[in-house]
């Protein structure tokens, strides 16, 4: 359904409220946002949508001054920076202080809330806001945020972006604002935001809701791999048509998955593991979790690495090996050599009399160099000395070297370059096919492509389970954004 | 306003429990004279205990607080009565150094436990050097005050309420104590809101750094001389006192009233096990026997609380 009719027109005639000119954002070699034209003006409800990586979030940051662009420019009609142009930002993340009450978060936030009597105006804005946009609601402005539950706070953060304050909001970025909400308070944000817009008032909507999307949006704009691919009135846009900009219409060929063709994986009853969230695989199936990055994937492999492994005791023979995408923080020890970091896992087996058989070690070193390529002229070198693809590899090799028969990969070719993929999709193949099961999570749709099965999560469940040719972009997409059936 | 928060309610109560049986072990200490005794040395331990928990109140940990003590303490003994403006100035700079401290851990994200472990030394050196010696005299004015008369109330007593109301009032009500708290409890939410995190991070450390000021001048002003020696324990008596009075050490969740209950607590352990004729040699380990139980309590009270 769209709000306001003709408002594209009207839209660029009125003043922006911000306007992005050429903008681009480099990270190392990564173009995350390439040349982007975009203006929003007062009144209207823009709709982003994108898949993982698309640039939505690096859009939002240039937005809201996070970061500069690296080229192109960033203007504010009539505002110096994005504070005076009245830009407020609801971020995924989280922006309170859960030590606060609801009005001293609101205090961070806006700048004149100080001198005497701040506290009582404080609340009588933040308690006014929580009025107009959640009537009913059943927060205390005096209610410390850790009090609150999931969905009051995202209704706290959400008023505080919309609340009065010095500068009143002119601009508001919601990112998937609805995640913790229940329907009917849903539907008082979504009655909101139309509200504001009426009455001049900008809105960048972010959320994999499709239906809200259509609801809200009196314009949506497509991102995929940093560009804007497609900008229309929402009333323009159907299902089907949203699916296809999102996707690579040129890849759109479908062939079955090499991994699939190459063995023969036996019939869906001989799975070898199934957690509670029904996830399945085969011996020497690769299985992928696909979907929107943050919708629990992670933690399903988490949760069924976990029930693996014991907390007591390590096991010569684990049943289940892990490879961290998070390498920094689930990874690497920093100070070892390369050689330790990549023996980590098996340290079991090398072990003899409590020691450490060191010829056995460097005999594993040499042997998962040689097989997996990891560049260095001599193990024994601190790990950190190696570039972020060659650190993923050992990753890799810490994880085959043990005798696992389950691989639970968490994201692991985050930031890493094509020709080290490339090999490492090959090692994983050729594991596959001589018995070994991988768990692959992974935010990048051309790995997804290398698996035999694929689950695909939204809102922490399985929306959907493809096998062979339906291991398709478009029904993954599909499957990671929520359609109502009856909004498009 | 909401009634007194839960956070307090352990506190209050272990203080409870030791002051009754304080009295019920020695009931001359139920006077004037005999109150004053026993909280008179909690005095600087409340206001170091306050710096502590401002510092924690930003996710950072102080382990020069007993240096820093210490040399103010030999500032005010050797230097401040006989040349005021020098002594004043050395105060000041002392406190600005703290400042800075702030802002370069902030600066170059270092970890504050290694910063801090580092300057006690500086502190205990430049102590040292001040005065070599145990000795100096307290400033008249600054006796007069510690050692005052007034009726009906001890000192220490006035003393504890007061240094209790100013911090609660600069930490918990005033807009500029939100926003340091703000940094302890989600520091990117502070810095998205454009606020600049190196001054929130060294207005901490500055503020900390003048009640630790304070500390030092209260016990020089019941001494009436200084040592270079002479807070050392001040550094774990301070944190232990904040953990005691409810705070915790992350997440900038803290209370200033309960900081100043903590260190009271503490002070009266020690008087309740010399009335016990504990031997000396028994008194430390049984401070800490005290301690950990009133934190096993707490940690039975946290689970009980999430499982209803």
């Amino acid at each position: 359904m769209v709000v306001r009719t003709g408002d594209d027109q009207t839209g660029a005639q009125a003043v922006p409220v911000v306007e992005l000119l050429g903008a681009s954002k480099s990270f190392g070699a990564l173009k995350a946002l390439d040349h982007v034209d975009l203006r929003i003006a007062a009144g209207e409800c823009l709709g982003l949508v994108g898949h993982n990586g698309a640039g939505k979030s690096t859009l939002v940051n240039l937005i809201t001054g996070l970061f500069a662009p690296t080229e192109g420019q960033v203007r504010y009609a009539g505002a110096a920076n994005h504070l005076e142009a009245g830009i407020r930002a609801i971020s995924q993340e989280g922006t309170l202080c859960p030590n606060l009450t609801v009005l001293e978060n609101l205090s961070v936030v806006q700048r004149d809330l100080t001198g005497l009597g701040w506290r009582r105006r404080a609340a009588d804005r933040i308690r006014s806001a929580l009025d107009v946009i959640f009537p009913g609601h059943r927060i205390r402005s005096d209610s410390l945020v850790i009090d609150l539950t999931l969905a009051e706070q995202q209704m706290v953060e959400i008023a505080i972006g919309f609340a009065d304050g010095l500068r009143p909001a002119r601009l508001v970025v919601l990112d998937e604002p609805t995640s913790s909400l229940d329907a009917s308070i849903a539907a008082q944000l979504l009655a909101h935001i139309r509200r504001f817009c009426a009455e001049g008032g900008a809105v960048i909507f972010i959320s994999h809701m499709m239906g809200e999307i259509f609801d809200t949006a009196s314009r949506i704009v497509v991102m995929r791999d940093g560009r804007l691919i497609a900008e229309r009135p929402a009333g323009q846009f159907t299902r089907q048509g949203l699916v296809d900009a999102m996707g690579h219409v040129t890849e759109s060929d479908v062939q079955p998955s090499p991994a699939a063709l190459a063995r023969a994986l036996g019939d869906k009853s001989q799975a070898i593991l199934r957690t509670p969230e029904g996830i399945e695989a085969r011996k020497g199936e690769i299985v992928g979790l696909a979907g929107l990055a943050g919708h629990g994937q992670a933690e399903a492999l988490a949760r069924f690495y976990l029930s693996q492994s014991s907390d007591w005791h390590g096991a010569a023979r684990p049943a289940a090996a892990f490879v961290a995408g998070d390498r920094k923080r689930d990874g690497l020890m920093p100070i070892w050599s390369i050689r330790r970091n990549l023996t980590l896992a098996a340290l079991d087996t090398l072990t003899r009399w409590g020691l450490i058989d060191t010829a056995k070690e460097a005999a594993i070193g040499a042997e998962w160099q040689r097989r997996i390529g990891i560049r260095t002229p001599d193990m024994g070198n601190p790990i950190l000395s190696l570039s972020g693809g060659n650190q993923q590899k050992v990753l890799f090799a810490r994880a085959l070297a043990t005798t696992a028969g389950v691989i639970v990969m968490d994201d692991p070719m985050r930031g890493v370059d094509i020709g080290t993929k490339t090999e490492v999709y090959d090692m994983i193949r050729h594991e596959a096919a001589r018995g070994r099961t991988f768990l692959w999570y992974s935010t990048e749709m051309d790995e997804i492509r290398n698996c035999d099965r694929v689950f695909v999560f939204r809102n922490g469940t399985i929306s959907a389970e493809l096998e062979g040719d339906r291991i398709s972009e478009e029904n993954i997409l599909a499957a990671s954004f929520q359609f109502d059936e009856d909004a498009a | 306003m909401r009634s007194v928060s839960p956070r307090l309610v352990l506190p209050v109560l272990s203080l409870t429990v030791l002051i009754a049986a304080v009295f019920w072990l020695q009931p001359r200490a139920m006077s004037y004279v005999g109150i004053n005794l026993l909280f008179n040395l909690a005095v600087p331990i409340a206001l170091a205990t306050v710096a502590q928990m401002i510092i924690i109140m930003v996710n950072d940990i102080d382990l020069s607080m007993g240096a820093f003590v210490s040399l103010i303490a030999c500032i005010t003994a050797a230097i401040l009565p006989t040349d005021p403006a020098l002594g004043i100035a050395m105060l000041v700079g002392c406190v600005l150094v703290y400042a800075a401290l702030g802002a370069l851990i902030e600066i170059r994200q270092l970890p504050a436990i290694v910063v801090t472990l580092g300057m006690s030394f500086v502190w205990s050196g430049a102590a040292v050097l001040i005065l070599p010696s145990p000795g100096g005299t307290a400033p008249v004015w600054l006796t007069a005050i510690m050692k005052a008369k007034p009726p009906f109330v001890p000192v220490a007593i006035i003393a504890s309420v007061l240094i209790a109301t100013v911090a609660h009032l600069i930490v918990m009500r005033s807009s500029f104590g939100v926003k340091l708290r703000a940094l302890g409890g989600n520091a990117r939410a502070v810095s998205r809101s454009g606020r600049s995190t190196v001054l929130l991070r060294a207005s901490a450390y500055g503020l900390a750094g003048i009640f630790a000021m304070l500390a030092g001048m209260a016990l020089v002003g019941l001494t009436t001389s200084g040592d270079a020696n002479i807070a050392l324990r001040y550094t774990l008596l301070s944190i232990a006192g904040v953990i005691l009075g409810g705070g915790e050490f992350t997440g900038g969740r803290v209370s200033p009233v309960g900081a100043v209950i903590g260190a009271l607590t503490l002070t009266l352990a020690g008087s309740f096990l010399s009335f016990l004729r504990l031997s000396p040699d028994w008194q430390i380990g049984a401070q800490g026997a005290i301690l950990i139980l009133v934190l096993a309590a707490r940690l039975v009270v946290r689970q009980a609380e999430k499982r209803s």
